[in-house]
């Protein structure tokens, strides 16, 4: 596949559009630039071939590209169950879960694609360890209740980031997300559905469930990213409406939202400062441990390594594979050029 | 042998081969050559959990026993198990699960195409949906057979190695016994030997394209509908059940 990067290094200076092989350049002038900004204020939707800052674009595609790894990279702590699901309901919901987060990648690697990045540039970029991906999931899978409890909590959170990410200015994006954000709610129930059967099983379950949620709730809370004061992208994301809420604002609705949940099942979170404020009307909570959240970040969680390696395998140990797709469509295109002339 | 006794034992059969190789197909997520595979792999493992539950439900009703779908699958050993051989090959390389899964949809499309008409209506209904999903079953494994097969000089090499070693469990497929030959008397299964024109057919028509050839086996290896398997199967229950065992009488 030849794929032609859309001004891509050739300074912040040039805007561009973001369909693969486009070559429309101009300079963002002052005029450009607020000529796209009053858009973006109208709420319309930028599109692949409109003219865009290319900061605009690079944004997206860090972002897209960040959130396409990480379905991607999402399949595995939770296939890490697939074989060892305690019943067959469980298997099976489990493997159609696992099969829609791969959905989702591929829907995401396509709206990246709009912006004149290809999906083999963005792989290399994560099997190379240079691309980020949810820091969640860095963390290990250790107990049947860790499924439950990526479902409850990590798709619950990934719900609170994109529902407002459907409103997105970008257009492809926001309509990836529409469509992810539906599965993404059922896999927030089915992940509930599991806690509530643990919890409402034996000593042992509910052991089990609890201690899912002791190792994952900071986790969860770290998932949407550093403290306001601390996010590098987070100000010209809101001005071009990418974000339309702050970490901080995201992570108090997940809080709002999550801690009733976990009353409900019996299980405590694992926060001793958590507490309702009446007169907010929010819970108060603790601070995650921001210094494992920017080791996690920054390459040094406990699966890091792992999850990079796991995917580093499957495509090298597949290349005979791709390789010998590709073979064969040549010569079958070959083959059929060849029958044609003959035929001509 | 009774009617009830052979359906029963038909029904497990059945529910064991769908199981084993959809549990199988699981365990590629997430490391499958390419992202699509990554998708279709799950997808048919999910088709196959999907029948093996039906099966499974069915063969409790005719069995009467009060046994569920967990039952079966949970809670039995090795021993117990009555699924083909083949099913229970290790994945090895991409080449061999592809094989694999041709060698069982193009004798379970025809198979489950006949069933549509079995005096059992539950297995008739099981049969109808199965029927299409078997159909891209075939079509995905063919076409992946096929390019494999005329792909480059490796991966004509790796699919020639898995014809060798799967080929010798494909006759269990054909197997006849006195419970298909009661069911199929009574029109309650379709007898698995009659599959055999078609299942020829299809592996024909696919290794013509592959430019693969159908090997002579001097000596078939069978043994799984009589719980006589090979050393993986126990390897692969140990994992798929330890849970379940580890928590009687647990719900999940
Ligand atoms: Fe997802
Ligand atoms: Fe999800």
């Amino acid at each position: 596949m030849l794929i032609q990067s859309s001004g891509i290094g050739k300074g912040a200076r040039m805007y561009s559009q973001g369909l693969i092989g486009a070559s429309h350049e101009e300079t963002e002038t002052p005029e450009f630039l607020k000529a796209f900004q009053r858009r973006i204020d109208a709420e319309e939707k930028i599109e692949p071939n409109d003219p865009m800052p290319e900061a605009y674009r690079k944004t997206l595609i860090r972002q897209i590209g960040q959130h396409a790894h990480s379905e991607i990279v999402g399949m595995l702590p939770e296939g890490n169950w697939l074989t060892r699901a305690p019943s067959l309901k469980r298997k099976a919901i489990l493997l159609s879960k696992v099969q829609d987060e791969g959905g989702h990648g591929l829907y995401l690697y396509a709206a990246a694609e709009t912006l004149g990045v290809s999906r083999e540039e963005m792989t290399e970029q994560l099997l190379a360890g240079r691309a980020k991906f949810s820091s969640i999931f860095n963390y290990p899978t250790l107990s049947w209740a860790d499924i439950g409890a990526i479902g409850w909590l990590v798709d619950g959170a990934a719900i609170m980031n994109q529902i407002p990410l459907c409103r997105c200015s970008y257009g492809p994006y926001a309509r990836a997300m529409i469509r992810i954000c539906k599965e993404e709610s059922f896999h927030q129930r089915q992940g509930y559905e599991i806690m509530l059967t643990l919890c409402r099983g034996t000593a042992a379950q509910k052991a089990m469930a609890q201690d899912a949620l002791d190792r994952l709730w900071w986790p969860s809370l770290m998932m949407f990213g550093p403290h306001d004061s601390d996010s590098a992208h987070g100000e010209q994301s809101m001005k071009w409406k990418i974000k339309r809420f702050t970490n901080d604002e995201l992570r108090q609705k997940f809080v709002d939202a999550t801690v009733p949940q976990a009353e409900f099942l019996g299980l405590t979170v694992p926060d001793p400062e958590l507490r309702w404020n009446e007169a907010t009307g929010h819970y108060e909570f603790g601070a995650p441990d921001w210094d494992e959240f920017w080791r996690v970040v920054k390459g040094g969680g406990p699966m890091t390594r792992d999850r990079v390696a796991a995917r580093r395998k499957a495509w090298e140990e597949g290349a005979w594979v791709r390789e010998a797709a590709l073979a064969h469509a040549a010569k079958r295109k070959a083959r059929d050029a060849a029958a044609k002339t003959a035929a001509e | 042998m009774t009617e009830r006794d052979a359906l029963f034992t038909l029904l497990i059969r059945l529910a064991d081969d769908h199981l084993v190789l959809g549990h199988r197909l699981s365990e590629w997520c997430g490391h499958a050559p390419m992202l699509e595979e990554d998708l279709a792999l799950p997808n048919m493992a999910l088709d196959l959990i999907g029948q093996a539950r039906s099966l499974y439900a069915r063969a409790g009703e005719v069995e009467g026993a009060g046994r569920t779908e967990d039952d079966y699958a949970y809670l039995r050993e090795e021993r117990g198990f009555r699924n083909l051989l083949l099913v229970e090959r290790p994945n090895g390389d991409f080449a061999r699960t592809v094989l694999r899964n041709l060698y069982f949809a193009a004798f379970m499309r025809p198979w489950w195409e006949a069933a549509q008409g079995s005096t059992d209506g539950t297995l008739a209904a099981i049969a109808g949906k199965a029927v299409k999903e078997s159909a891209y079953h075939v079509r995905h494994s063919a076409e992946w057979a096929i390019r494999l097969g005329d792909g480059t000089e490796e991966s004509a090499r790796r699919m020639k190695e898995a014809v060798e070693e799967l080929h010798p469990y494909t006759e269990e497929l054909f197997d006849r016994d006195e419970a298909t030959e009661t069911l199929a008397a009574a029109g309650l299964a379709p007898d698995p030997a009659a599959m055999r024109p078609a299942w020829d057919e299809a592996i024909r028509a696919v290794f013509a394209e592959a430019r693969l050839e159908v090997p002579e086996v001097p000596y078939p290896l069978r043994g799984g509908r009589a719980g006589l398997h090979t050393e993986h199967l126990g390897h692969m229950l140990a994992p798929m059940q330890y849970l379940a065992r580890a928590h009687p009488g647990a719900s999940w």
